[in-house]
């Protein structure tokens, strides 16, 4: 039968760590309900969170079912270039993100990433914009949820509708009663136990391989050969392992892609809406920019090992796969215990990134679209109740669109590639919109929406085979390059052809108009030097070139 | 008070800043309790198998004892996370302070 030859051997005890955690994860949630009397501390956790639980929360949305499984696959295939998507692709963003553009979503207590676009625009820009993430996260839940059940399925042999109502449930329960307090507090300890069921793959992969010089001496003998171990060195031309050149690596992951998905992506920036004050909403995405450096080690190592170890990895279909690469090395390296930790881990990833879609979905949903257009005027508690229903409607549609999923699994991946491009055009939106005042309500609107469709065409066209790229990724750095300096020349065209907005209109929203206050609410505690969220921020920066140094 | 200092206003923000009043999130139990809970029982739980291992598992793992290595390093970080919570339990919830001061 397909997939048994992935079947972990788990046991009695293996099974109590699994159990332990998922009691743990409903413990958790039902705990946050107490903490639950308006529709803030529902889909804002009440904005009391410390910061460095709402930064491992930051870290931990991300770390979902294509991130751990698909970056140990880069690894094995591309090798150590992967590391570009932690490095330059992610760590200057979250940085950025924090720096600059944390005051203006923070201090001007909006409560959605949409929600500035119709402060700052107006209503139709608002509308677009969260009726499409709406959409987009309810999709990408359901390719989460399909994973999980993949894996589920694969490593203990649970048949796939069980895995996948089962994984639904327990995240439905603990976001539907614990709200985002309930989703956060679950993600900072996913991040700790995905940890713990990583390291042992990777410390033991590296024993089996002779350490890390073992490590990079055989992978030089594979088929990767030596430009797997350099991150920049072959990146004059496109001739390396990514097909990349190194300005596309810059500017586009570095800079289009990254700062797209970083900074405008709300089930991300959620997270840190959630903190207690300015100072730990900006010191939010810096925290978590911390673990995502070393995140690499746990991922695009195991991926080395397995490329190095497992005889004939790289296959199309079957067991072998790229994607397989850790599941592969739990099951050759892993005595039950360590097992039944690391099984937990990767289940618990695939949950992280599932309540980030489930728990950003239901608060756009009930502030952006349920309560700005179709029923306003109520009372909090009716918002609250939305917001339940939303969670429970958002998982249900995310059990079909898993089963939709489970027929056309390359459909899904590029459903999850396209809304990655469209990320593009909303960052140039906001970008301009945040630093020039004169930039109109409609001109906003047009950005977005033709920034938007370019990359949809350009992304079609490439599909349909009109135009050619090297890769997906190729596409995916043109297709958010262009989209970008569309909504750029967009704007410029507009602007001067319709009406600004008033100055008071646009306080706490653009650079240089005042009202914002990057001392709000501050504690006696955040004022000394280590927490300055500039200088943990260059130190971030600082890191991610120096870890370049042994790889370049 | 002035306006001055103050973001834009919106109807529906300033509703949801108004509700944030009856917030009871200030009363959140604290995450490092259950963390380092659920740590120590994974520490010990692994430790035990890690002293019972067979020939067979240390082999597996490359004759790394990993099930006692992992399992102490387990303890050891719950354990932790415990201490850290009794030395600085979570401040005590300020009074609601960001109640817009009309």
């Amino acid at each position: 039968m397909d997939g048994d030859g992935l079947r972990l051997n788990m046991n009695g005890l293996d099974y109590l760590i699994l159990a332990l955690y998922f009691v743990t994860v409903l413990g958790v949630g039902f705990a946050a309900r107490r903490a639950i009397r308006t529709s803030v501390d529902f889909f804002l956790s009440g904005r009391s969170l410390p910061a460095w639980v709402t930064g491992l929360a930051f870290v931990s949305a991300n770390l979902g079912a294509l991130e751990i499984i698909g970056m140990a696959a880069n690894g094995a295939q591309y090798g150590v270039m992967t590391v570009h998507y932690y490095w330059i692709g992610a760590v200057p963003a979250m940085v950025f993100l924090g720096i600059v553009m944390m005051p203006f979503y923070y201090g001007s207590k909006v409560r959605s990433v949409p929600e500035y676009l119709r402060l700052r625009f107006n209503r139709p820009t608002h509308l677009l914009n969260a009726l499409s993430f709406a959409v987009a996260q309810v999709l990408i839940a359901g390719v989460n949820l399909y994973a999980l059940a993949l894996v589920m399925q694969a490593l203990l042999g649970w048949p796939l509708w069980t895995a996948i109502v089962v994984g639904a449930a327990i995240v439905l329960a603990y976001i539907t009663i614990g709200g985002l307090s309930g989703a956060i507090y679950n993600e900072v300890l996913q991040f700790f136990v995905i940890l713990a069921g990583l390291i042992p793959v990777t410390v033991i992969g590296l024993v089996k391989v002779g350490g890390w010089n073992g490590l990079m001496d055989a992978v030089g003998d594979t088929k990767l050969g030596e430009a797997g171990l350099h991150a920049w060195q072959d990146t004059g031309s496109t001739a390396n392992p990514l097909g990349a050149h190194w300005i596309g690596i810059v500017f586009g992951l570095g800079f289009v892609l990254s700062f797209g998905y970083w900074t405008t992506n709300f089930a991300e920036v959620q997270r840190a809406l959630s903190a207690k004050n300015m100072s730990a909403a900006r010191r939010t995405p810096i925290i978590a920019a911390y673990p995502k450096l070393f995140i690499p080690l746990v991922t695009v190592i195991p991926g080395l090992v397995a490329l190095v170890t497992v005889k004939g990895l790289g296959a199309e279909s079957g067991d072998l796969q790229y994607n397989n690469a850790i599941p592969l090395l739990m099951r050759d390296l892993l005595p039950n215990g360590v097992l039944g930790v690391a099984v937990t881990g990767l289940l618990a990833s695939f949950m992280a990134g599932m309540a980030a879609n489930v728990s950003g979905f239901n608060t756009v949903f009930t502030y952006d679209i349920w309560q700005a257009y179709i029923r306003r005027d109520r009372s909090d508690e009716y918002y609250l109740r939305v917001g339940r229903w939303a969670t429970v409607a958002a998982v249900v549609i995310g059990i079909g669109t898993a089963f939709i999923a489970a027929g056309f699994s390359n459909i899904m991946n590029y459903i999850q590639a396209l809304f990655s491009v469209f990320n593009a055009p909303l960052f140039a939106t906001f970008i301009i919109g945040m630093f020039w005042k004169r930039m109109s309500a409609l001109a906003g609107f047009w950005s977005l929406l033709l920034g938007t469709l370019v990359s949809l065409s350009l992304y079609l066209l490439y599909k349909g085979g009109v135009v050619d790229f090297n890769s997906d990724l190729e596409e995916s750095f043109w297709g958010a390059g262009l989209a970008f300096v569309t909504a750029v020349v967009v704007a410029a065209i507009v602007t001067p052809l319709t009406s600004p907005k008033r100055d008071e209109e646009l306080r706490g929203l653009v650079y240089g108009m005042g009202g914002v206050d990057l001392k709000g609410d501050v504690l006696a505690g955040d004022a000394v030097w280590y927490r300055s969220p500039v200088l943990l921020g260059l130190i971030a920066v600082a890191l991610a070139a120096l870890f370049y140094i042994p790889v370049f | 008070m002035s306006n001055d200092g103050q973001p834009a206003q919106d109807p529906l923000i300033d509703e949801a800043q108004a509700e944030q009043r009856r917030s009871a999130a200030a009363r959140l139990f604290d995450i490092r309790r259950v963390i380092g809970g659920l740590f120590v029982a994974y520490g010990i739980i692994v430790t035990l198998i890690g002293i019972f291992d067979s020939r067979a598992e240390i082999d597996k793992a490359e004759g790394v004892r990993i099930n006692l290595w992992a399992g102490l390093a387990m303890l050891v970080f719950g354990l932790l996370m415990l201490l850290w919570q009794w030395l600085r339990p979570a401040e005590a919830p300020a009074p609601n302070e960001r109640q817009p001061d009309a």
